[in-house]
């Protein structure tokens, strides 16, 4: 295992110029569309006094010492601090929006493949029949859906008319458990406050079977076409010849040789596992990265946007990487 | 000695949107315990097709249209899925043909041995182990390599897996089909060698399905030669080899090199195989036969039994018995 080493290290140096390069024009692409101040301000304030405020924040420099002037501080591990406001350091504020984000993204991941792995098996065993067709039609049209149209939707039948669920936020008015991880489920159950847990299962299941059904399709095609490529293989035929349960032959010897395919795409996926998050929570108002990053786009707020992306361009990384190494672990074959 | 393995008129028709190809079309066939049947037969001739169907596995659009296929004298075309699978593997096993893809990648080939026993046995994962470790010396693995994944093994290293998978719950017929077609020469042998002596040992019946004829005379105690879904020509192995009293076998007998006659002209046979979609109405051989006459256009001729356990299925012998 030690070429595993050389290749994690190998694959985290290569991250690198790519964060860097992402970097730049994200830095570029806030400037060109305006400052805080006058997002802050508004467009008849004094001269004077945005001029005294650009230079508090350094934005009277030449863009060119900014850029290197950020990337230096970055370097040295410091995010800088939020222009707008408290000024709070950026790191704070990610720190305080993540875990919403990483609650509502494991619910809406696992929703997702349970969905998409079941509805894509069934299609793959009931080939060209009507559950096929079903499932098909299922995989290309929510693949095709807007997630704030789903969301309201869902919004509509189960908060409006039924009024079952909440339709934002992510937990009743003064509802929110002792802080352990920040996961607002995983905490209620920890501190056994069940009155907690009820109201934060509540509005968490709207936003993620929105990003959850959103993200199955693809899983549903995958599957399908995945585990019907491994059902005509030899290996396959040779199980059945030995007289093993259809049962054991699709789940143990096919699926799982279907599923390599389907673990590279969850993590060529997880990029947009993290936008679908950021639309679902502007659209359910949860509290997370997404809904920090949209209000900081709104008013300028550059090195909170950018210590955003930074944030999330390490998390594909790292599941990225995450997803290499489980692939070696489920195949054999494969050694770094 | 009583019949193992008895095939009554079997039909077997894949319905594709082309048409219906009469793969296997009206094969009789028997043999007994212990013996060695060499299925022989060039390509699409219905060899694998008929060797799937006594596992009732012959994959989809095909389907067993009619026939019977008596196994212990139960017709097994009759048993449900859950019936069949008792038979799977147990009483009648199957080693494939290109070892490289027919042991699961994923599965280490110990597993591979205790999952097969375990679905048939009731017995713990220790003592499945052992029987693994056991099934294992027998085809000639060492013991270290039982924790090993198949690509770490080669081709004939494979295929001695697969024996070992195919008589891991000693079944009574072992269908082989090609199994040492995607093997070198070397291996094949020693593969072969390996089959005979396990084969002695565990008293199986065995079908050999090959499209070698000169392999097939290494093993077979009969032949039976296919041509376009039908068994053309039935007999010990022996008086297969001396009298090949059909004209194909003689045609097909005629194109095999033989190293002891250094000056043998070799001959082939002209034309192509019929189309399964739609056979010749007659005998499905006189396109290409050189003894055709207006009878065999009109009628197929009947598998006629030239003398005891000697069946050919051609108008010449109809015409010398009577």
């Amino acid at each position: 295992m030690a070429s595993l080493k050389v290749y994690i290290v190998r694959r985290v140096l290569l991250a690198i110029p790519m964060i860097f390069i992402l970097l730049s024009i994200v830095f570029l692409i806030m400037r060109v569309a305006g400052d805080p101040v006058s997002a802050i301000l508004g467009g008849h304030a004094p001269q004077e006094q945005i001029e005294q405020i650009k230079q508090q924040l350094g934005l009277n420099k030449p863009i060119i010492f900014q850029f290197f002037g950020y990337i230096g501080q970055l370097l040295r591990g410091n995010l800088g601090r939020s222009l707008i406001w408290g000024q709070r350091p950026v790191v704070n504020e990610i720190w305080d929006h993540f875990p919403a984000t990483l609650e509502l993204s494991i619910s809406a991941f696992l929703i997702s493949i349970i969905i998409g792995i079941f509805t894509g098996t069934v299609a793959a065993t009931h080939r060209n029949r009507f559950l096929d067709h079903t499932f098909r039609l299922y995989g290309i049209i929510t693949y095709g859906l807007f997630i704030p149209w789903i969301g309201i939707m869902l919004q509509l039948l189960f908060g409006v008319y039924l009024g079952l669920l909440p339709i934002g936020g992510r937990i009743g008015t003064l509802m929110e458990p002792k802080s352990i991880t920040g996961l607002y489920v995983l905490d209620s159950l920890l501190t056994l406050n069940f009155d907690s847990l009820v109201s934060a299962i509540k509005h968490l299941i709207l936003p993620s079977v929105t990003l959850g059904v959103y993200l199955s399709g693809i899983y549903t095609r995958l599957t399908r076409t995945h585990l019907m490529e491994t059902l005509e293989k030899d290996f396959i035929k040779a199980a059945r010849a030995r007289g093993l349960s259809e049962r054991a032959v699709i789940y143990k010897h096919g699926l799982k040789n279907a599923f390599i395919p389907i673990l590279t795409m969850m993590g060529l996926q997880f990029a947009l596992l993290l936008v679908g998050a950021v639309l679902t929570e502007i659209t359910f108002s949860w509290p997370g990265m997404g809904t920090l990053l949209f209000e900081r786009i709104t008013y300028r707020d550059f090195t909170t946007v950018q210590g955003i992306i930074v944030f999330f361009a390490l998390i594909v990384v790292t599941v990225n990487l995450l997803v290499d190494i489980i692939y070696a672990y489920i195949d054999p074959r494969i050694r770094y | 000695m009583e019949a193992l393995l008895r095939i009554k008129n079997l039909k077997v028709y894949y319905y594709l949107r082309e048409g219906v190809v009469k793969a296997v079309d009206g094969v009789n066939f028997s043999m007994r315990k212990g013996e060695t049947v060499g299925l022989v037969g060039e390509s699409g001739s219905g060899k694998s097709t008929l060797g799937l169907s006594i596992l009732k596995l012959v994959p989809s659009p095909g389907k067993i249209v009619d026939g019977q296929i008596l196994f212990d004298s139960k017709d097994i075309t009759k048993l449900d899925n859950k019936k069949m699978r008792m038979i799977r593997g147990k009483q009648v096993s199957m080693v494939f043909q290109d070892p490289m893809t027919s042991l699961n990648p994923l599965m280490r080939i110990e597993d591979h041995l205790t999952e097969t026993i375990k679905t048939h046995q009731k017995v713990t994962q220790e003592e499945a182990k052992e029987k693994a470790a056991l099934l294992l010396g027998e085809v000639g693995i060492p013991p270290e390599r039982a924790k090993d994944y198949p690509h770490q093994f080669s081709g004939g290293m494979r295929q001695r897996v697969g024996i070992a998978l195919a008589i891991a719950l000693n079944p009574d017929l072992l269908i082989a089909d090609e199994f040492t077609s995607s093997l070198d020469v070397i291996v094949q042998f020693q593969i072969l060698n390996l089959m005979k002596k396990l084969k002695a040992s565990y008293n199986m019946g065995m079908i050999f399905i090959s499209h070698d004829i000169s392999l097939v005379s290494e093993i077979a105690d009969k032949i039976a030669l296919m041509y376009a879904g039908q068994i053309v020509e039935f007999a010990p192995a022996d008086a297969f080899f001396e009298e090949h009293l059909h004209p194909y076998s003689e045609a097909l007998l005629n194109s095999v090199p033989n190293v002891q006659l250094s000056d043998q002209k070799l001959s082939y046979i002209p034309g192509m195989p019929p189309d399964l979609v739609n056979p010749p109405k007659g005998c499905r051989f006189y396109p290409r036969c050189p003894y055709a006459k207006d009878l065999c256009r009109e009628k197929e001729p009947p598998l006629i039994e030239v003398k005891p356990d000697y069946m050919v299925k051609c108008f010449r012998y109809d015409e010398k018995r009577s």
